[in-house]
């Protein structure tokens, strides 16, 4: 096997990316339930009233770190849609398909929190300013990478298309981000920026961090959990995969099925 | 605080766990979804292609 003796493209092949990925998912869903908790404690009894808005700021703990969470997901989705589609790398391909679904999910959150959070403080579930439209079209984006991916028969075509739609997608990404910038919106500009620091007490800086925190640690988790099961689909008949589900059917206990899973190759 | 007054969170209630509980709604579902998924994977490779090895 020659994907063994190249070290450095060993996460590249299907086999070792699974049994990989196996040892590192309990480490990540343990991480993301933790600052969960942590981050939801300290949001609800710890961080103060706001003296402007009243309780209902407190939305704000999840709405930021979804609103970043989906266009990073989607940032890294177009990275692995390039790959994918200059050098082939069927692995590539799998990471972006098992992003697409996590990313629109959060998008729909940030939209949706977005909306309850607007209505308490602006008056309005909706407008069509430039912040709000551009994330609507970030959740049009995903959802027709899915379906652009899904609707062509021939696996190295839709990889090809829906590819191509992701990158061009990408020019979306800096019209949300500075949308509050280039245009008199709304919504309201960034809390944290770089030259300025944050412009909240340290006590809400903190929920939002933990909590962003563990919804990287979860989108990691659900994003290579989908991965391991998209690579088993597309993999199945391969000889690993067919001794991976041995394994499972016989011992269902995780730690014999990445030894057996080891040997099978040879 | 009474459990009442923090369920209320000072009127704006409904809109803070109207985001709340849809997200968590939402993580939940897709969680569960993708190891039901990746344990039907599994184990439909055992039923296709137990025999091979």
């Amino acid at each position: 096997m020659s994907e063994n003796r190249i070290q450095w493209l060993k996460f590249s092949s299907p086999k070792n990316f699974f049994a990989l990925v196996e040892r590192l998912l309990p480490w990540f869903w343990a991480a993301a339930l933790i600052s969960a908790a942590i981050g939801l404690y300290i949001g609800f009894f710890v961080a103060p009233v706001d003296y402007q808005q009243g309780n209902s700021y407190r939305i704000m703990f999840i709405h930021v770190p979804a609103a970043w969470m989906s266009m990073f997901i989607y940032l890294i989705m177009a990275v692995y849609a390039f790959i994918a589609l200059v050098w082939r790398i069927k692995m590539a391909d799998v990471m972006a398909v098992s992003l697409a679904p996590t990313g629109a999910m959060f998008t729909f959150v940030a939209l949706w929190t977005g909306a309850l959070w607007g209505r308490p403080t602006w008056g309005t579930y909706w407008v069509w300013d430039a912040r709000l439209t551009s994330e609507l079209l970030l959740l049009f984006l995903y959802l027709g990478y899915i379906a652009l991916h899904a609707a062509i028969p021939d696996r190295q075509r839709a990889s090809r298309a829906a590819s191509l739609l992701a990158l061009v997608g990408v020019v979306n990404l800096p019209i949300i981000y500075f949308s509050v910038k280039w245009w008199n919106t709304l919504h309201q500009g960034a809390s944290i920026s770089v030259s300025k620091g944050a412009s909240m007490s340290s006590s809400m800086l903190a929920a939002l961090l933990t909590l962003s925190f563990s919804c990287w640690m979860y989108a990691i988790a659900v994003t290579l959990t989908r991965a391991q099961a998209e690579t088993l689909e597309r993999e199945r008949g391969a000889m690993w995969t067919n001794s991976l589900a041995t394994a499972q059917a016989t011992e269902p206990e995780e730690n014999n099925l990445s030894e057996t899973n080891n040997g099978a190759v040879v | 605080m009474s459990m009442m007054e923090f369920f209320a969170m000072g009127g704006h209630g409904p809109y803070i766990w109207g985001s709340y509980g849809v997200m968590a709604a939402l993580m939940i579902w897709e969680a569960r979804q993708v190891i039901a998924r990746k344990r039907r994977a599994l184990r439909s490779g055992a039923r296709t292609h137990g025999g091979r090895s």
